[in-house]
């Protein structure tokens, strides 16, 4: 019996030891002011993307070929992401904020975790496509459009503004994403051109004619196509995704010009306040808006997003950004998504 | 002749199993008041968050009353049904002579191994206007019922949790006395009576173990009851860190489901308890074995019931993501990562399992060995952690672990912490059913010949818990192994596992990517689960040799 008193404590103690080394030891990360911008801390870059590794895996990939630093990405939900920011305060790791939307931007403009980027890099996008204080720039441009199943409708037949799908013909036929960021912005958006009753009014009509709600975009797309709805409010680049599995999928985008309901929100990158290494994270910043890296996200044949910089073209198969007419506003001001929330619980779209 | 302990425990009585000593050795309930505390980490970080924000308001206003009347009500359709079909099953499969019945335990507990979200998406993708099924269908006329609401969660969430009532429910059996039931055969009772009256009474504390896993489950459930248009608790809590970044509102909303699941666990102590030791085992000694029931002509029926259940949970995921993996195939898609991707899901659920397992031998000895005031507190606080949205938990070791664990953070350590906080309910649940069936004269006579009563224990009572630790273990492994937004969070940058590169690539819709993990995952979770159920296989076999040989 004695002989396993001795080796339980010993296990104990070791164990003991372990933890307590563990906790107290380790080094603490240098904080921003001790390191200046030509002094970065040793280290990969490390981004948090709320972007899918599926679509921007490769530019890091590129990236680090092109310029030799080495990239750390963590992949996640973009607000899940932002709140892990915004826990971890200055001590966090990341250097780089890769948001999906500009609600999540300027949700960290607002708490103050972006520094500023440098003046060069900012202005190779539109002034609507920043920040008005330069923490954050858009990389690339995202547009609202209604996603039709052709085997249904003509191009000719999809109306050309959100409103008019409160119209009995559209009774049933129409899917929407609540939940969805993009969608949230596109209400704010709304609200912040039209007013809160015309807002109001549209959602409950919306309503009134039984549309369908989806978890988000994707799924609203799948619908289109297998013909559950015939019309869906999405972001443009989801359907191309599908063509690429299945080019006899079908569904096509409308455009809408010079209507709420065409928004262009972003997708944006933010250097972090607390980054230890503001070099890399400004070289990233430059690499990503140039022309290797728009290049690439406007051609891969899955993605077809717009490139925001200002001497890139999009491809062909999109229709070209000026031409769309997209509504005027400020997208930081899409960060003001409490008063969408409760308008949205409101009219009962959210519960 | 022996009046001593044999005596004493021949007669059952209300007296406590821990044959005298009132105290619990310091050395198990310190490790167990430990986890008591990391468990409930999650709790003061909610508060932390909560304080300031509006709480009566939020908890009072109509839209979150409506939100708990549907959350309970899911709750406890889904439990009443997991019962049904896990008790059930775990019967058949380990008491009749139903043909195949080594095949129908590992099948129909394999649809554990299917995340929430994978299940709802391929329902979806199945029997939605469009799907796959569906047009199959309609050619002939048939109109399948939608998947949305609370239909499809309720079939959803059913079809993948009854494996944890069946899990715990069959150890249960395997493990119990058949003495009692022979006993009662005796007298006259008959086959159907005796089950009735004697068996499920003694794995009722196992089924009330099996069910609070699934109460707590699907208070906690995400990706399933978004993805089928069902708002509970959870999905508000999850919109509200989406849309608002304030983490405040949603801090509310996490201490009332908090607030839930100590009701439920109350509810649980009342339902569960194995109240006077009357069926406490005396385990099964050398050379007896279960009486195999009879099916008769209800084995035809039997068998077509454990077919229809393992197809309609393993056969709708199992053909959708074959397709997707067919056009992956024809597209020519890279699988590679999957490799990379299976061996870090292995080595996180094994680490999580063990640590699981470890850190809830503590709590479950203290808590049936010795219970009392503190050591049930202790086990409810290790509840709180199961019954919250991952992302709350992630949260708030996020929160510690930047400002306390200096080095240790987003490392591996860190993400296994998650995991046990995560899923420790499982392992105590097995355990606890496991203890609660050894008899109380084997520590007794350890103690009788010489040993301190902690040797007693970790050498005589824990080895023969082992079942139960296995069980818990393989639970804890197959949830791991699904687990998606602590992982996200937490994870050193760049382990990605099988659910997560499912996640991401149903996420953006690369469908034929998501196919090969969500494979290589349903897979590989069939590994613990023929384990478990193969375990108990050689032990039946050694008791009939040693039966042939006269031994025993």
């Amino acid at each position: 019996m004695t002989h396993i008193r001795p080796r339980w404590r010993l296990g104990a103690a070791v164990l003991a030891l372990g933890l307590a080394a563990a906790a107290c030891g380790g080094g603490t990360t240098p904080s921003p002011s001790e390191t200046g911008p030509a002094d970065d801390a040793e280290g990969p870059l490390v981004v948090y993307s709320g972007r899918g590794e599926d679509l921007v895996g490769e530019a890091f990939e590129m990236f680090t070929a092109e310029t030799g630093i080495e990239v750390e990405v963590r992949y996640g939900g973009t607000a899940e992401l932002a709140a892990t920011l915004l826990e971890e305060g200055d001590r966090s790791p990341a250097d780089i904020y890769w948001a999906q939307d500009a609600g999540a931007l300027g949700a960290m403009q607002d708490a103050g975790m972006f520094a500023t980027l440098p003046a060069d890099v900012l202005d190779r996008v539109d002034q609507k496509f920043r920040s008005a204080d330069g923490s954050w720039v858009g990389v690339t441009g995202r547009v609202r459009t209604l996603v039709y199943n052709t085997d249904e409708l003509g191009e000719d037949e999809v109306p050309a503004s959100v409103f008019d799908l409160t119209d009995p013909e559209w009774q049933g036929r129409v899917g929407w994403a609540p939940t969805n960021g993009s969608f949230q912005s596109f209400v704010t958006a709304m609200r912040e051109i039209h007013g809160e009753d015309t807002t109001r009014e549209w959602l409950e009509g919306m309503l009134a004619n039984d549309v369908k709600e989806f978890e988000s975009n994707t799924p609203i797309v799948d619908a289109v196509g297998r013909g559950e709805i015939s019309v869906g409010l999405v972001n443009h680049y989801y359907l191309y995704r599908f063509l690429a599995e299945d080019d006899t999928f079908p569904a096509a985008n409308k455009f809408l010009s010079a209507d709420v309901g065409g928004l262009v929100n972003v997708a944006g990158i933010g250097i972090l306040q607390s980054s230890t290494r503001p070099a890399a994270a400004q070289a990233f910043a430059e690499w990503v808006l140039g022309s290797q890296a728009q290049g690439y996200f406007s051609s891969v044949r899955e993605e077809l997003e717009y490139p925001l910089a200002t001497d890139v073209t999009a491809a062909e198969e999109l229709p070209a950004l000026d031409t769309l007419n997209p509504p005027d506003i400020d997208l930081s001001s899409l960060d003001d998504l409490e008063g969408t929330l409760q308008l949205l619980r409101e009219v009962g779209a959210l519960e | 002749m022996t009046a001593g302990p044999a005596a004493r425990s021949a007669v059952p009585t209300g007296r406590r199993p821990s044959g005298g000593s009132r105290q619990a050795s310091l050395a198990v309930s310190v490790p167990a008041l430990l986890v008591g505390a990391a468990s409930l980490l999650p709790v003061v970080y909610l508060v932390a968050r909560a304080w300031g924000g509006d709480l009566i308001g939020i908890a009072t206003n109509g839209r979150t009353l409506a939100l708990l009347g549907r959350t309970t009500l899911l709750a406890a359709a889904v439990t009443a049904a997991c019962l049904l079909l896990g008790v059930t099953f775990a019967f058949l499969t380990t008491r009749t002579d139903l043909p195949g019945r080594r095949i129908w335990a590992i099948l129909l507990a394999l649809p554990l191994v299917v995340p929430t979200f994978v299940g709802a998406y391929t329902l979806i993708a199945a029997v939605a206007p469009g799907g796959l099924f569906a047009t199959w269908f309609s050619a002939r006329g048939v109109t399948l019922p939608s998947p949305y609401g609370f239909g499809g969660a309720f079939f959803t969430l059913t079809m993948y949790s009854y494996p944890y009532v069946l899990l715990t429910v069959q150890a249960a059996l395997r493990g119990s006395d058949p003495a009692l039931e022979e006993a009662s055969r005796t007298l006259g009772v008959g086959t159907w009576a005796t089950l009735r009256r004697v068996t499920l009474p003694q794995i009722r504390p196992a089924a009330a173990a099996g069910s609070l896993l699934v109460v707590l489950y699907v208070l906690s459930d995400f990706g399933a009851v978004s993805l089928l248009r069902y708002s509970t608790f959870t999905r508000a809590i999850y919109l509200q860190y989406r849309a608002a970044f304030d983490r405040t509102p949603a801090a509310i909303l996490g201490l009332m489901l908090v607030a839930l699941t100590i009701v439920v666990l109350v509810v649980e102590t009342r339902v569960g308890r194995d109240r006077g030791g009357q069926f406490r085992g005396r385990g099964a000694a050398p050379g007896r074995r279960h009486t195999t029931v009879a099916l008769g002509r209800w084995r035809l029926p039997a068998f077509l019931a454990c077919g229809a259940v393992a197809l309609a949970g393993l056969a709708v995921p199992m053909t959708v993501i074959g397709t997707w993996l067919l056009r992956g195939i024809e597209a020519g898609e890279d699988f590679s990562f999957v490799f990379r991707a299976a061996r870090h899901s292995l080595w996180a659920s094994l680490l999580g399992a063990v640590a699981a397992v470890a850190a809830a031998m503590p709590v479950a000895l203290w808590a049936t060995r010795h219970p009392g005031r503190w050591s049930r507190a202790t086990e409810r606080a290790a509840f709180t952690g199961y019954a919250l949205p991952g992302i709350v938990v992630a949260l708030s070791l996020v929160f510690f672990g930047i400002r306390f664990g200096g080095p240790l953070y987003q490392t591996t350590v860190m993400l296994i912490f998650a995991y046990v906080v995560l899923f420790l309910p499982q392992a105590i649940g097995a355990i606890r059913a496991s203890l609660l069936q050894v008899p109380a004269n084997v520590e007794e006579a350890a103690r009788t010949l010489g040993s301190r009563p902690l040797t007693a224990v970790l050498r005589v009572v824990v080895p023969l818990a082992r079942r139960g630790a296995v069980a818990g273990g393989a639970l804890v492994f197959l949830t791991t192994m699904k687990e998606l937004p602590a992982t996200l969070l937490l994870a050193p940058i760049g382990f990605d596992t099988l659910a997560t590169r499912v996640w991401s690539s149903t996420n953006e819709a690369f469908f034929a990517r998501a196919a090969a993990p969500a494979l290589a995952l349903i897979l590989l979770g069939s590994v613990p689960l023929a384990v478990v159920s193969f375990r108990s296989g050689p032990a039946s076999r050694t008791l009939r040799s040693q039966d042939r040989d006269g031994v025993g």
